[in-house]
């Protein structure tokens, strides 16, 4: 009989901790369901109250309306463009910046990068903006992706810098030896083991100019907006239609949605290493 | 920072940092030439497409009485501390959920980061949706609770609390994962020694977890402060301030002023303030930090 008992409350405690992983994972699912529930439904289903939840049958004439009234290939493109530039330049000139705080034990330097993200967006954007006006380059989407480099710069230096002070310094230091020059040991034995911090750093770069708002809503012009502008002027112009909108707001971020299920661990690791070292 | 001698390393300070020129140059120009031009422009009576003309100091004596914009400090604290607690408590809770070992865990972390990766305008067209005081689904759940159906951003009184459930919502993850670096890092021995002495699950955490990830929770705490204090993506899309001005915080303050009013200069002196602020806040924390760690 004791034995039983011991085992129910194992049970007991069991359950109730299952239970409790699935109160804290519900929110984010039930938001991403509910926003995938509300752009598979007709209008009429979206309208109705008690809400339908489950929509039967499912349409996709709400990702049609959205394509066929908006140029979301030229959106999309507009956000692949600024996102892919501005994370290839923050890596051109990332990568060897990282290398060299971490080898020189620059935190002077490192601190700079922290300043960047103290500092709100707005102010990077209206000095900007001046400039931009002043050099004619607004409308255009070159002003875009200069902007995203205060976004894509720093977060790749910053988890650079963790990942060359995590290497092992000894391969360098016998290629030094060896008589190769700081540029060569830099180029050949830490450059291939870097690959993939370079693989994270830029991944989280590309997300979070992917998702960014502001420099595309100030700086975009009617061809050269972002997607997620394009997505929040549905919301002001064309009016409240639920469908579209959930469609809409499902096709940008869908990417950055599935980009962090498939490579969950190394996310979470650069993340926490970017935070923890974050201050 | 790994603690080892760097006798080859050492010598080569001056050469390393040459591999940091070509960034420090990208940022002179996109990070620290607009800090050095707000500055100037903050002096400066400047209305885009007028002439400007120097006031010196004009601009923060006229802020300091700009009832719309304390108005704004106030709406910002308000959603900063609601917007700093409810995650460190909620996403302290998860970080010991995910700390235990157990089956798909791997899988549900990813899940419940999610929403941090999620796009913020997405996120916030979703809610604006959810809000909906006749038709949203938040309100259907409170009738299904017994609880009487609420206006969410619709009304004056809740807007803030709202906008602060959303953002609860979207960076309660980030805090899990900084107190869960934490948990890992944590010695278990302790933790042994209580199972011998018979603690209880309440006393472990209160005597020997919290103090352990005191230092994490404060490094999130200062991070989640600084976010907190810029919100503006979600603010924007779902409230835009309103209703009147009763969701205006200092960001929207700014935004309002440089685009759809462009005085530029005005509120480039809001933004020296913004930043002012923020950084006091951030030392404070920091200092809070140093003292926990010496204690």
């Amino acid at each position: 009989m004791v034995v039983t008992a011991a085992r129910m409350r194992k049970l007991a405690g069991r359950l109730a901790f299952g239970f409790s992983v699935f109160v804290i994972v519900s929110p984010a699912i039930l938001v991403m369901l509910w926003m995938l529930s509300l752009s598979l439904k007709t209008e009429v289903d979206n309208m109705s109250f008690p809400p339908v939840f489950v929509p039967s049958p499912p349409t996709l004439a709400n990702f049609l309306d959205v394509f066929e009234k908006n140029r979301i290939e030229t959106y999309f493109l507009n956000s692949v463009i600024v996102s892919g530039l501005a994370t290839l330049v923050a890596i051109a000139v990332g990568v060897p910046a990282a290398y060299g705080i971490a080898k020189a034990q620059a935190h002077k330097l490192a601190m700079l990068t922290l300043i960047a993200r103290i500092t709100p967006a707005l102010s990077y954007l209206i000095p900007l903006f001046i400039l931009f006006q002043w050099i004619g380059l607004t409308g255009t989407i070159w002003p875009i992706v200069v902007t995203h480099l205060v976004i894509t710069l720093p977060i790749f230096i910053y988890v650079m810098i963790g990942f060359f002070e995590g290497l092992p310094q000894e391969l360098e230091e016998a290629a030094l030896i060896d008589g190769c020059t700081l540029w060569q040991a830099f180029r050949y034995v830490a450059l291939p083991l870097a690959r993939p911090g370079i693989v994270v750093g830029a991944i989280l770069s590309i997300i979070f100019s992917w998702n960014n708002f502001v420099f595309g809503a100030v700086l975009g012009g009617r061809q050269t907006r972002t997607l997620p502008v394009a997505v929040f002027n549905m919301l002001t112009f064309e009016q409240v239609s639920w469908g579209p909108l959930a469609a809409a707001a499902l096709l940008v971020t869908l990417p950055v949605l599935l980009l962090t299920l498939l490579i969950q661990k190394e996310i979470v690791g650069g993340l926490t290493a970017g935070g923890v070292k974050g201050a | 920072m790994n603690g080892g001698p760097r006798q080859v390393g050492a010598g080569y300070k001056s050469q390393y940092l040459r591999f940091a020129y070509p960034a420090l140059a990208i940022t002179a120009a996109v990070i620290v030439f607009p800090w050095a031009f707000t500055v100037y422009m903050s002096l400066h009576d400047w209305k885009i497409g007028q002439q400007r003309e120097f006031v010196g100091l004009a601009n923060f004596a006229r802020l300091a009485g700009d009832e719309r914009f304390l108005e704004s400090i106030g709406h910002t604290l308000y959603f900063t501390v609601l917007a700093v607690l409810l995650p460190l408590i909620i996403g302290t809770a998860a970080a010991l959920v995910f700390n235990e070992r157990f089956p798909l865990r791997g899988l549900f972390r990813a899940i419940f980061i999610l929403p941090m990766m999620a796009t913020p305008v997405a996120v916030a067209l979703v809610w604006t949706m959810m809000f909906h005081p006749q038709l949203g689904v938040l309100n259907y759940l409170l009738s299904q609770l017994g609880l009487p159906p609420q206006l969410w951003v619709y009304s004056p009184q809740t807007v803030i609390p709202s906008l602060v459930l959303v953002e609860v919502w979207h960076w309660t993850p980030l805090v899990m994962l900084i107190v869960l670096g934490g948990l890992a890092s944590a010695p278990t021995e302790p933790y042994d020694s209580a199972k011998i002495d018979g603690a209880s699950p309440w006393q472990v955490f209160r005597h020997i977890t919290l103090p352990l990830i005191m230092p994490f929770l404060l490094v999130a705490a200062v991070i989640r402060t600084i976010d907190a204090l810029k919100a503006f993506d979600t603010i924007f899309v779902i409230s835009q301030g309103g209703p009147g001005t009763a969701s205006e915080t200092i960001n929207l303050f700014l935004y309002l002023q440089a685009f759809s009013f462009y005085n530029i200069g005005y509120a480039s002196a809001v933004t020296i303030v913004f930043f002012v602020l923020i950084v006091i806040l951030a030392m404070v924390l920091l200092w809070l930090r140093q003292k926990a760690k010496w204690s």
